[in-house]
C-alpha cells in the first residue's frame, strides 16, 4: 500500500468499462488484478473502490451480472458489458483522447507547433 | 444522475437486506479469489488473509461505501437521523414532555386561532360566486348605512344597470299558531328575486313567483330544512299544506335547504313574500321598515362602478321625489365585508398575539435544546471524530428538531381540533359565521408550515452551536464546554421572550381597560335586575285601535301582577341598543321641513308611565308620563337632555309645543330625562341621530295601532334576580295565546354589545398568561443553568466568606439584569404594536402610562419570583460539596 498513482477521479469507471470490452465476463477481483497489471502496477487502490464504481455502472445499465463459477471453483459475481455498454466505452474513449489530446497540446505547446 | 439509476437507487432503500446478504457473498468470493492467489504464490493461509484485506481496504469500509452508492443516501441518512432522533426523544422523557407541551399549546393556539380566520376572513362565503353579492343601504341624514324604503328598492331594482338581480328582505318572526302550543319562528320576508339573487334552490317544491310578490298574491310560504325535519318529519307531503302565521293562513309551497344561513348563525325557518304586505307606512317612501337590499352584480362590474351607477338612481330619484330622497344616497359594501367587516380587525391582532405566543414556545424549547446540546458536546465530538461531517451533525441536529415539530403540530391540531368550538361557544355572538369554521386543508396547510418553521425555528440555535464548534474544545474540556457563548443565546432568547411577553400583556392590558371604560359609561338607564323582552300578541288581535290598547294595558297588568316584578313598560318603537326606529320633528313655530335631509330627526319610544322606573331613566326636570296620559287627554312628550341641546339649546323646553312627523302628534314637552346610550356604549357619540323622545304609547294614534300590536317590547324590573322571571312571563302570557320571545337580562344586552371585544379580552388575556408561564419557564431555566454553572464560584466565594446576601444578590442581579432588558424592548415593541389596536380599543390610549407601567411591574414581579428559585439554591449552597465536585 502507498506505493503508484491513486485512480483519477472518473476515470475508474473507464477503465472497468474498457476491462470488461477487451476479457468479455469477469468478476470484481479479477477486473481489479487486471486494472493493475495493464497500468504496469503503476496504480494502486484499495479493490474496495471498484465495488461501488461497478454498482454505479450497473444502475447506470452500461454492465449487468449474474453469479457464476471460477476456474478454480470458487462461486463468484461476474460482470459483463451490456449493448449500451459497449456504446459507452466508445464514447468514453472518444472523449478521453479528445481530452487527452487538448490538455497535451496545452502541456506541450512546442509539440504542437 | 440518470432516471433510471435514481429509479434504482429509490428501490434500493428497500429489500436491502436481500442485496446487503447478496454483497456480502461476492465480497467474501474476492477475498476467497484473492487469497487463493496468495496461497497460490506461497504465501501462508493466515498471512494471505491478512494482505487480502489489506489489499480491499476492509470489509466494513467497503459496504459502506457500497451501500452509500447503492440507496439514496440523502434519505437514508434522514431515515437514520429520524430514527436517531426519536431514540434520543425516547431516552430524554422530561425533556420531550416538556417540548412537546410547550409546541402543543403554541401551535394549537395558532391552529384553533388561524381556522378561525381562515373560516371567517378568508373563505368566501357559503353562496355560489360570493364575490358577486353586494349589500345596498340607504345613505340618508339618519345613518350612512340606514335601512331602504320598499318604494326606493322597487325604484332601485328597476333602474339600475349594474345587477343581474336585486331583492330586498326583512327580519320578521312569526307565532305559529293552530298545531298545538303557539311557537315564535324565526322567519324574513322577502322579495321574489331573494332566492334567484342568491342562487338557492329549494330541496323541494318552488320559489316565490312575481306574482305571488304583490299585494293580493295567493299568501304562500316556504320553509326551511330544519323546520321540515323537525314538524314535519322531511315529508313531502308538506307541499300545499297549511301554516297560520301571526293569524295568516299560507300554503307551504317550498323547502329550502337546512345548509342556508344568512346572516344568523342557525338557519331561518320561514320566508314568506314581502310584497304582500300592504300596509301604507310600509309602502311609504319616506320610512324604511327595516328594509335590506342585496343584489348580485353582473359579471365583470367592480363595486365601485356599481357605486358610481347607483349614485346616479339615487340622484334621479331625489329629483323625482325630494321629500323623501332628497340628499339621500347608496353605501354599497360587498356581502362579505359586510358580514366580517367588523370583526376582521380583532381577529387580525389576536393573530398576531398568538404567534407571538409561538414566538416564545420556540424561544423556550431553543433554549432547551441548547441545554441539551452542550449536555451533548462530547456526544457530537465523537461522532465528528468518527467521521460525521458537520453538516450531517447540523442536519441530524435539525431533524430532531423539526420532528418535535412535527410531532407538536399534530397534537396541536387535535387540540385545535377539539378547543376551536368550546371557545367559540363560551363566548357567542362575538364572531360571524362560526357555523363555517372547520378544519380545512388551508388549515392543515398553515399548521404543517408552522410546525416546520418552528422546528427549524428552534433547531436553528443549537445547530448553528454544532456547526461552529471545536471538536478540540469540546473534547477537551469534557463536556462543559463553551458556556460563555452558549449563554449568550440562551440570555438573547430570554431577553425575547420577556419582550414578547411584555407585548402581549400590553395587549391584554389595554383590553381589560377598555372593558372596564366601557363598563363604567352611564348608559342612562340602570341595567341591575332589569329584563326585557318582545311579545307576540294573540293572533286574532285584529286592528280595532280600542282593543289593542285595551290589551296592551292587559298584558302590562299581567306583567306587573307578577311576584317580584317592581314595575313594568309596554315599549313600542325599539330597545336601546336592539334596534332603532327614527322619526323626523319640527318646532310648532317651524314650517315643516321640505325633505327628510332638512328634518331634525329623533328617536321614539312609546312607552308608559311605569317606563321611569322599570328602565331607570334619570328625570332631570319636569315630570314624566303619568297614568294620567292617556288617549283621552292632551297630547304629551318626554324628550331627553340631548334633544333640549340639539334643538332648544339655551331655552327652558318644557311647556313648548313640536311636530312629531309620520305620527301626526303635536304634543308638549312635559320634562327632562338623561340621554340614553341608545347606539352602545362606545358607537352613541358618533351616531347621526342621538336625540330622544319618549311619547305615552297610547296616545299613538288610531291608524298606528295595528303596528304596535305587530310586536311590542317589554321592559320589567324586579326585586331580584330578573333572569328567573322569564318563565314565569312566559307561562303568564301563554294563557292568553301571547308569546314572550328574545327574553334577556339589559346587563345582557349590554355584554351582547361588548361580545367581540370580551372575546379578544379573554383571548389575549390566555395568550398573555401563557406567555408569562413560558417566559418564567425561559428564565428559570437560565439562571438555573447558570447556578448549575457557576455552583464552584459559588461555593468558593461562600468558602471565602461572602454572605448568602451576597450570592442572592448576584444571581438575582443576574436575572433581573436580563428581565430589565426585555421589559425595556418589549416596551418599545408594543408602543409600535399598539397602535394598531387603535380600532378595537376605547377610552384608553394605545400608550396608556398606566397599563404600561403595571404590566412591567407584573412582569417583572413574575421574572423574579422564578429565578429566585435557583437562587436559593444557589445562596444554600455548601462550600465543601460544591469545592469536591472538582
Amino acid at each position: 500500500m502507498g506505493e503508484g498513482k491513486e485512480v483519477p477521479q472518473g476515470t475508474l469507471a473507464l477503465m472497468v468499462l474498457k476491462t470488461l470490452q477487451s476479457m468479455g465476463s469477469l468478476h470484481g477481483y479479477g477486473i481489479a488484478r487486471r486494472i493493475e497489471q495493464t497500468s504496469g502496477d503503476l496504480l494502486s487502490v484499495n479493490y474496495g473502490t471498484l465495488y461501488p464504481a461497478l454498482l454505479k455502472l450497473e444502475q447506470e445499465g452500461y454492465i449487468a451480472s449474474e453469479w457464476g463459477v471460477s476456474e478454480n471453483n470458487r462461486r463468484a459475481r461476474y460482470y459483463r458489458l451490456t449493448r449500451a455498454g459497449k456504446k459507452q466505452v466508445e464514447r468514453e474513449t472518444r472523449e478521453w483522447n479528445e481530452t487527452a489530446a487538448i490538455l497535451g497540446r496545452f502541456l506541450n505547446p512546442e509539440e504542437s507547433r | 444522475m440518470s432516471l433510471r439509476s435514481s429509479l434504482l437507487r429509490m428501490a434500493g432503500l428497500f429489500h436491502s437486506q436481500r442485496r446487503d446478504r447478496e454483497f456480502q457473498a461476492e465480497l467474501e468470493s474476492h477475498v476467497q479469489l484473492h487469497i487463493d492467489d496468495f496461497v497460490r504464490s506461497g504465501m501462508n493461509p493466515a498471512e494471505a488473509r491478512r494482505q487480502a484485506l489489506i489489499k480491499l481496504g476492509g470489509i466494513e469500509q467497503t459496504r459502506e461505501a457500497w451501500r452509500r452508492q447503492g440507496g439514496l443516501p440523502a434519505i437514508e441518512s434522514l431515515t437514520q437521523d429520524v430514527r436517531y432522533a426519536f431514540r434520543a426523544m425516547r431516552k430524554n422523557p422530561g425533556f420531550t414532555c416538556i417540548a412537546l407541551l410547550t409546541l402543543t399549546l403554541g401551535i394549537g393556539a395558532n391552529t384553533a386561532l388561524f381556522s378561525v380566520v381562515n373560516g371567517v376572513l378568508l373563505n368566501p362565503l357559503p353562496y355560489p360566486h360570493s364575490e358577486q353579492l353586494a349589500i345596498l343601504y340607504q345613505k340618508s341624514a339618519l345613518a350612512d348605512q340606514g335601512a331602504v324604503s320598499y318604494a326606493n328598492f322597487l325604484d332601485w331594482q328597476r333602474q339600475n344597470e349594474t345587477f343581474l338581480s336585486m331583492a330586498a328582505f326583512r327580519e320578521q318572526s312569526f307565532n305559529l299558531t293552530g298545531e298545538g302550543e303557539p311557537t315564535r319562528l324565526s322567519g324574513h320576508e322577502v322579495s321574489a328575486d331573494f332566492f334567484p339573487t342568491l342562487e338557492v334552490k329549494p330541496v323541494l317544491g318552488r320559489l316565490f313567483t312575481g306574482d305571488e310578490d304583490r299585494v293580493g298574491g295567493e299568501p304562500v310560504a316556504l320553509i326551511g330544512g330544519g323546520l321540515w325535519k323537525a314538524r314535519y318529519g322531511s315529508s313531502p307531503s308538506v307541499l300545499g299544506r297549511g301554516i297560520t302565521l301571526n293569524g295568516v293562513r299560507y300554503t307551504i309551497i317550498g323547502v329550502i335547504p337546512e345548509t342556508f344561513l344568512f346572516y344568523n348563525g342557525y338557519g331561518t325557518q320561514v320566508w314568506t313574500p314581502l310584497g304582500q304586505w300592504n300596509d301604507p307606512t310600509f309602502r311609504d317612501r319616506r320610512i324604511a321598515m327595516g328594509l335590506n337590499v342585496i343584489g348580485r352584480m353582473k359579471t365583470g362590474v367592480t363595486l365601485d362602478r356599481g357605486r358610481q351607477d347607483m349614485e346616479r338612481v339615487a340622484h334621479t330619484l331625489a329629483e323625482a321625489y325630494p321629500d323623501a330622497d332628497k340628499g339621500a344616497g347608496v353605501t354599497m359594501v360587498s356581502f362579505k365585508q359586510d358580514m366580517v367587516g367588523d370583526i376582521a380587525p380583532f381577529l387580525l391582532v389576536l393573530l398576531a398575539g398568538v404567534g407571538f405566543v409561538l414566538m416564545i414556545a420556540c424561544a423556550n424549547v431553543a433554549n432547551l435544546m441548547l441545554a441539551r446540546a452542550t449536555g451533548r458536546a462530547r456526544e457530537f465530538a465523537l461522532r465528528s471524530a468518527l467521521g460525521a461531517s458537520r453538516g450531517r451533525l447540523v442536519r441530524q441536529l435539525l431533524s430532531e428538531s423539526v420532528l418535535l415539530g412535527v410531532a407538536g403540530g399534530v397534537l396541536g391540531l387535535a387540540l385545535a381540533a377539539s378547543g376551536t368550538r368550546s371557545i367559540l361557544a363560551l363566548l357567542p355572538d362575538a364572531v360571524p359565521r362560526t357555523r363555517e369554521i372547520s378544519v380545512d386543508f388551508r388549515v392543515l396547510i398553515f399548521t404543517l408550515a408552522v410546525s416546520l418553521l418552528a422546528g427549524i425555528g428552534f433547531g436553528l440555535a443549537p445547530a448553528l452551536r454544532a456547526w461552529r464548534s471545536n471538536l478540540m474544545d469540546a473534547l477537551k474540556e469534557g463536556g462543559r464546554g463553551v458556556a460563555g457563548r452558549r449563554l449568550r443565546a440562551q440570555n438573547a432568547f430570554v431577553v425575547i421572550e420577556m419582550a414578547t411577553a411584555l407585548v402581549l400583556l400590553v395587549g391584554a392590558g389595554l383590553m381589560i381597560r377598555t372593558l372596564a371604560a366601557l363598563w363604567s359609561v352611564d348608559t342612562g338607564f340602570d341595567p341591575h335586575n332589569a329584563l326585557s323582552f318582545y311579545v307576540a300578541m294573540q293572533p286574532d288581535l285584529g286592528s280595532d285601535p280600542t282593543h289593542i290598547r285595551a290589551e296592551l294595558r292587559k298584558i302590562h297588568e299581567a306583567v306587573r301582577n307578577q311576584p317580584g316584578v317592581v314595575s313594568a313598560s309596554v315599549l313600542a318603537g325599539s330597545l336601546p341598543m336592539q334596534g332603532d326606529s327614527e322619526l323626523p320633528v319640527w318646532k310648532i313655530d317651524e314650517p315643516k321641513p321640505a325633505s327628510a335631509a332638512e328634518s331634525k330627526w329623533t328617536l321614539f319610544y312609546g312607552v308608559e308611565a311605569d317606563y321611569l322606573s322599570a328602565i331607570g331613566l334619570n328625570l332631570l326636570s319636569g315630570r314624566f308620563i303619568t297614568q294620567v296620559d292617556s288617549e283621552h287627554s292632551p297630547q304629551v312628550v318626554v324628550v331627553d337632555d340631548y334633544f333640549v341641546h340639539k334643538y332648544f339649546p339655551g331655552q327652558n323646553p318644557i311647556g313648548k309645543r313640536i311636530n312629531v312627523g309620520m305620527l301626526d302628534l303635536q304634543p308638549e314637552i312635559i320634562g327632562v330625562v338623561g340621554h340614553v346610550k341608545h347606539w352602545g356604549l362606545d358607537t352613541d357619540a358618533t351616531a347621526k341621530v342621538q336625540a330622544q323622545i319618549y311619547i305615552p304609547c297610547t296616545q299613538i294614534p288610531d291608524r298606528f295601532m295595528p303596528l304596535v300590536g305587530n310586536g311590542i317590547a317589554m321592559v320589567v324590573r324586579s326585586a331580584n334576580d330578573p333572569g328567573a322571571q322569564i318563565p314565569a312571563m312566559r307561562k303568564t302570557l301563554a294563557n292568553a295565546q301571547q308569546v314572550v320571545y328574545g327574553a334577556e337580562t339589559l346587563e345582557e344586552i349590554i355584554a351582547g354589545s361588548l361580545a367581540a371585544r370580551r372575546f379578544s379580552m379573554v383571548l389575549l388575556g390566555i395568550f398573555a398568561a401563557l406567555a408569562v408561564v413560558l417566559s418564567s419557564i425561559g428564565i428559570y431555566g437560565v439562571i438555573s443553568y447558570l447556578v448549575g454553572q457557576r455552583i464552584q464560584e459559588i461555593g468558593t466565594r461562600i468558602a471565602l466568606g461572602a454572605q448568602r446576601g451576597d450570592v442572592l444578590r448576584l444571581i438575582l442581579g443576574r436575572g433581573f439584569a436580563l428581565t430589565l432588558s426585555g421589559v425595556g424592548s418589549g416596551s418599545v415593541l408594543a408602543l409600535i404594536l399598539s397602535r394598531q389596536m387603535k380600532k378595537i380599543i376605547y377610552g384608553v390610549s394605545p400608550s396608556d402610562p398606566a397599563t404600561f407601567a403595571a404590566v412591567a411591574v407584573l412582569l417583572i414581579a413574575i421574572a423574579l419570583l422564578a429565578c429566585y428559585l435557583p437562587a436559593r439554591r444557589a445562596m444554600r449552597v455548601d462550600p465543601m460539596i460544591a469545592l469536591r465536585y472538582e
